[in-house]
């Protein structure tokens, strides 16, 4: 049985997209709408963190239940620093945080991908086990997934055109 | 024939009906005293504009000049009533500070100039600007105030000609959220109901609507049924105590940002009651089973701890709800401004949906607006969506306009959602959006976190435009300002909030050199040189008439028809309901009966949000969910707002306005009754919390958030504990400092307010807010300015009633004889 691999691959995944929605928060205070949904989506990676942890008992998996990507001191000053260049008004600087955003909103398409890939290979395993609460987990957590990769390449498309034609 | 003063009784005098009768006539009438007994020269046929109600009335012009104002006996909306915004607010066109001339910044200042200067100049910089950038430099801002005729104009010209996507209106902050929940639910916008529903309902439920001061008319429809036999109940979800909450059998008065958790929790109990109408949902309905699953996780004990409500008041007004036969609900900014806006009013929908209540009378469900003409910015493409209701994820619709307006589809901008005004000034902010053009609103008070918005608009990279009839606290920040023609000086159609289509003609010449909104813009198009795919003028109109006739060509078949709709119906009848065409002559009362919806793949407007997220739904993935055209209904749990209060900042901050203001007052502050009625800004709060802070009716008090802070006097009353309630309308247009004099402590309500929305509807939250208050001193003595007739009323006594005495005097002529009209 190598469904215990899956999980840790999963968990490690979905921790990396939880830190790179909190770090998209961070750094785009300015852009609220890009900082308040980063954050509320980071919540959802966090919870299935914390539900993946506790199933992966069962495989023999330890996995951390914390997500370890609170924003910490350095957090903190990207955010403040974030907030100054965000309104900052010389002409030179325009278009840096633009791209920036569209950086991070690219990574977190390809992590959110990368998480629902493996979704999808934990719920093809639930299923080939008749694991029912395995099955349940991905069926409940996946189209979140889903939705946070919606968001993101949303984003995308929406500010895009703004970014690179300015 | 009653003299009554109007400031003092706003609502007038009753004139009850009965259950399925028809509501009797009542012709209010104003004329300035000036006039005497002489009779005026000429009345003009328009229609209010001082909120969405759209009540008709004629305007009275003796010696070029208007001298008052009567309702219109044979209209369907008010039949011959007034409210007091329309009964004094004309006034303010004669003021002797209107814009008269184009002005120009020179070296800083604001200087006159001729139109000419003005508009060369503007084309100028627009030119240059899409020579360096393209048209992403460019965007529109404008209102729901002015006439559909010219918003078309407006869309054809930014989208069409000029090829920018960022168009929107300050009804983004009033009514997006009305359009984006009538869009997820039905798929199309399109208010369902009609006022004349309130004729037959047994319950009428008004969820964040405080119709007594928004609409008065159609409160005055209400208070008529309540005083005859066989009134309805009214249900009033509402944390102030406006005249709704006290009319009504149960008030609910959640905390502020709740009002998800309370919907599911009402739901909760009308689903598992099985209060449900289980064929129309089978045969009218997708995503009901979720709902179901949804709302089980909010049983009114759990609503009620997240709302602070009694359960058993969620439970009481549940029964009413889920157990009448003809219920008329109503949403507006308790809602729509406040968290998870679209979410809870999408649950208003889904109430309707779940008890089949639509589409006949009694069984009316009206996603207010807040303006005069909001729902024309909607339908014309001037707020965040292409014309005539067409869709932008939809190639072939995008196609249709292409044909229509003899372009390639490639030049209206379709490759996403068109700019929502905060992306807009945040463009600005960035520096990328590079040309603002204001219309007939202002932005420096009535967009959230005013500082941020100052310091956005004063930006030297940014040529601002603001066309406007007053100088305002925008057009002080502008490159370039506009005199624009008013109401009454111009001709055009406008919409109101249940359909119904009004002709507004001229009645006077505007002032100096003031032009209609619409020569501007035909005037901008000339000299921009814009042209169709074959080298003729894009623009082919010249005047508001063929504007008309444009427009119906492009309504055609979309579910805003004004096919069968002229000028001269107009001028003949009164008001008419949209849609109007061969099957349906003379408009068309409800929508949706029998269960059709406009929510066909091919044909709907939209394909929806995640309610969450805010990403639109994908065209496949729509056509997954709902193949066959049917309503869809969609859930949403509860989610704490941002921004929430702690022990820095207790309170839970909502702003309002008040019956006596529209917006920022550039109109209502020069009419004397209604700029005496309520003078001055005021914050307030309950008596709980005043005892406790030791403040006392009248004391000066400071509110303030992390954004900034204001001073005002508090007035104690009945709003809910917790919860302090500041009115939007004052700013800085009418007090010798400015914000700048004295940054520490302002007078508008938007300095305190968040940058933050509703990530479907994109409309701002103006109703949630974390703050503090600090009693400054005990001031003079005398009393909060507020209002003692509608929700601001104190609850201590000696505050003298707010009366307009003499002045406010207008005619009520009772007539009680029913108009003919097609009412079923």
């Amino acid at each position: 049985m190598k469904i215990g691999l899956v999980l840790r691959d999963l968990h490690r995944e979905e921790r990396e997209l939880a830190r790179e929605l909190l770090h998209t928060a961070e750094r785009h205070k300015t852009s609220h709408d890009i900082h308040h949904l980063a954050l509320d989506l980071a919540d959802w990676s966090h919870r299935h963190i914390r539900e993946l942890a506790e199933l992966a008992e069962r495989y023999d998996v330890a996995l951390d239940p914390e997500p370890d990507d609170g924003p910490g001191p350095v957090g903190r000053l990207r955010e403040k620093g974030s907030e100054i260049i965000g309104r900052r008004s010389e002409a030179g600087r325009r278009g840096d945080a633009g791209l920036l955003l569209l950086r991070d909103l690219r990574r977190i398409c390809q992590q959110a991908s990368a998480v629902s890939v493996d979704w999808e290979l934990v719920a093809q395993a639930a299923q080939a086990t008749s694991d029912d609460q395995l099955l349940d987990l991905a069926q409940r957590c996946h189209p979140d997934t889903l939705r946070q990769l919606r968001w993101a390449n949303a984003e995308l498309k929406e500010t895009s055109p703004q970014v690179l034609t300015s | 024939m009653r003299r009554v003063d109007r400031i003092a009784e706003p609502w007038g005098t009753r004139t009850p009906y009965a259950r399925g009768e028809k509501w009797p006539v009542r012709v209010d009438t104003f004329l300035a005293e000036s006039i005497g007994a002489e009779h005026p020269d000429r009345w003009v046929r328009s229609a209010s504009v001082l909120h969405s109600n759209g009540d008709a009335l004629d305007i009275a012009v003796k010696d070029g000049r208007i001298v008052g104002v009567r309702g219109r006996a044979e209209d369907r909306v008010n039949h011959g009533r007034l409210d007091p915004k329309d009964l004094y607010g004309w006034q303010a066109g004669a003021s002797p500070d209107r814009l008269t001339r184009p002005l120009v910044r020179r070296d800083g200042r604001l200087v006159e100039t001729d139109w000419d200067t003005a508009m060369d100049h503007i084309v100028a910089r627009t030119k240059e600007l899409l020579r360096d950038q393209g048209p992403s430099a460019i965007g529109f801002y404008t209102t729901g105030q002015l006439f559909l005729e010219e918003y078309y104009t407006l869309s054809l010209i930014a989208r069409g000609g000029l090829g920018t996507n960022h168009l929107d209106g300050n009804t983004r902050l009033c009514t997006a959220t009305a359009a984006e929940a009538l869009k997820q639910s039905f798929a199309c916008d399109g208010q369902p109901g009609s006022y004349t529903d309130i004729d037959h309902a047994d319950v009428i439920a008004l969820f964040g609507h405080n119709v007594a001061e928004t609409q008065p008319v159609q409160w005055m429809r209400i208070l008529d049924r309540l005083a005859g036999p066989e009134p309805p109940a009214l249900i009033c979800v509402d944390p102030r105590p406006t005249p709704v909450a006290r009319a009504a059998a149960v008030h609910l008065a959640p905390r502020p940002g709740t009002n998800v958790a309370l919907m599911n929790g009402l739901l909760h109990e009308i689903i598992g009651n099985g209060w449900t109408d289980a064929e129309y949902i089978t045969r009218h309905t997708v995503g009901f089973d979720e709902l179901e699953r949804r709302v089980k996780e909010y049983p009114p004990e759990r609503a009620a701890e997240i709302c602070d409500v009694p359960a058993e008041e969620i439970r009481r007004a549940a029964r009413a709800l889920g157990t009448c036969e003809r219920l008329v609900s109503t949403v507006l900014q308790g809602f729509y401004q406040s968290h998870q806006a679209t979410a809870a009013a999408v649950q208003v929908n889904n109430l309707h949906l779940v008890r089949g209540m639509l589409g006949r009378p009694g069984c009316g469900l009206l996603q207010m607006n807040g303006q005069p003409t909001a729902q024309n910015t909607r339908e014309c493409g001037a707020d965040g969506d292409l014309p005539g209701f067409r869709n932008w994820a939809d190639d072939a619709q995008v196609a249709d306009l292409a044909r229509l307006w003899n372009i390639d589809p490639s030049r209206i901008p379709h490759y996403g959602p068109p700019t929502h005004a905060m992306k807009m000034f945040r463009y600005a902010e960035q520096g990328s959006l590079r040309m603002l053009w204001v219309t007939g609103t202002n932005p420096a008070v009535s967009l959230p976190e005013l500082s941020r918005i100052r310091s956005v608009l004063s930006q030297e990279r940014l040529f601002l435009i603001v066309q406007d009839l007053f100088p305002t606290e925008t057009t002080e920040l502008a490159d370039v300002v506009l005199p624009a023609a008013g109401w009454a000086e111009k001709t055009g159609t406008f919409t109101n909030a249940d359909r119904t289509v009004h002709l507004s003609e001229k009645a006077v010449d505007p002032p100096g050199r003031a032009r209609p909104d619409l020569d501007i813009f035909l005037d901008y198009a000339r000299r921009m040189d814009l042209r169709d795919k074959d080298g003729a003028p894009l623009v082919k109109w010249h005047d508001p008439e063929s504007a008309f006739e444009a427009w119906k060509e492009c309504s055609r078949g979309r579910p805003c028809d004004y096919i069968g709709l002229s000028y001269d119906r107009l001028r003949g009848g009164s008001g008419i309901q949209w849609p109007c065409d061969a099957e349906h002559p003379d408009g068309t009362e409800r929508l949706y009966s029998g269960g059709a919806f406009w929510s066909d793949p091919d044909y709907c407007e939209s394909y929806g949000r995640d309610l969450v997220t805010g990403a639109p739904v994908e065209p496949t993935e729509y056509r997954a969910m709902n193949p066959y055209g049917k309503a869809v209904i969609k859930s949403a749990g509860y989610l704490p707002p941002h921004e929430q209060p702690d022990g820095d900042h207790p309170f839970l901050l909502t702003t309002g306005r008040t019956l006596y203001h529209f917006h920022t007052r550039t109109k209502t502050a020069r009419a004397p009754q209604l700029q005496a009625a309520a003078p001055e800004m005021w914050v307030e709060i309950s008596t709980g919390d005043a005892s406790e802070l030791g403040v006392m009716e009248g004391d000066l008090v400071e509110v303030s958030t992390p954004r900034g802070s204001v001073r005002a006097k508090a007035r104690v009353s009945g709003i809910r504990d917790g919860v302090l309630f500041l009115p939007f309308h004052y700013g800085y247009w009418d007090i010798d400092e400015g914000p700048e004099a004295d940054e520490a402590h302002g007078r508008a309500a938007n300095e305190l307010t968040l940058t933050d929305w509703d990530a479907a509807s994109k409309q701002p939250l103006y109703k949630t807010a974390a703050a503090r208050l600090r009693r400054i001193r005990a001031q003079d003595g005398s009393p909060a300015p507020a209002p003692t007739t509608a929700a601001s009323a104190p609850l201590g006594a000696g505050v003298p009633e707010t009366r307009g005495g003499q002045a406010a005097e207008a005619d009520e002529d009772v007539r009680g004889m029913p108009p003919t009209e097609g009412d079923t």
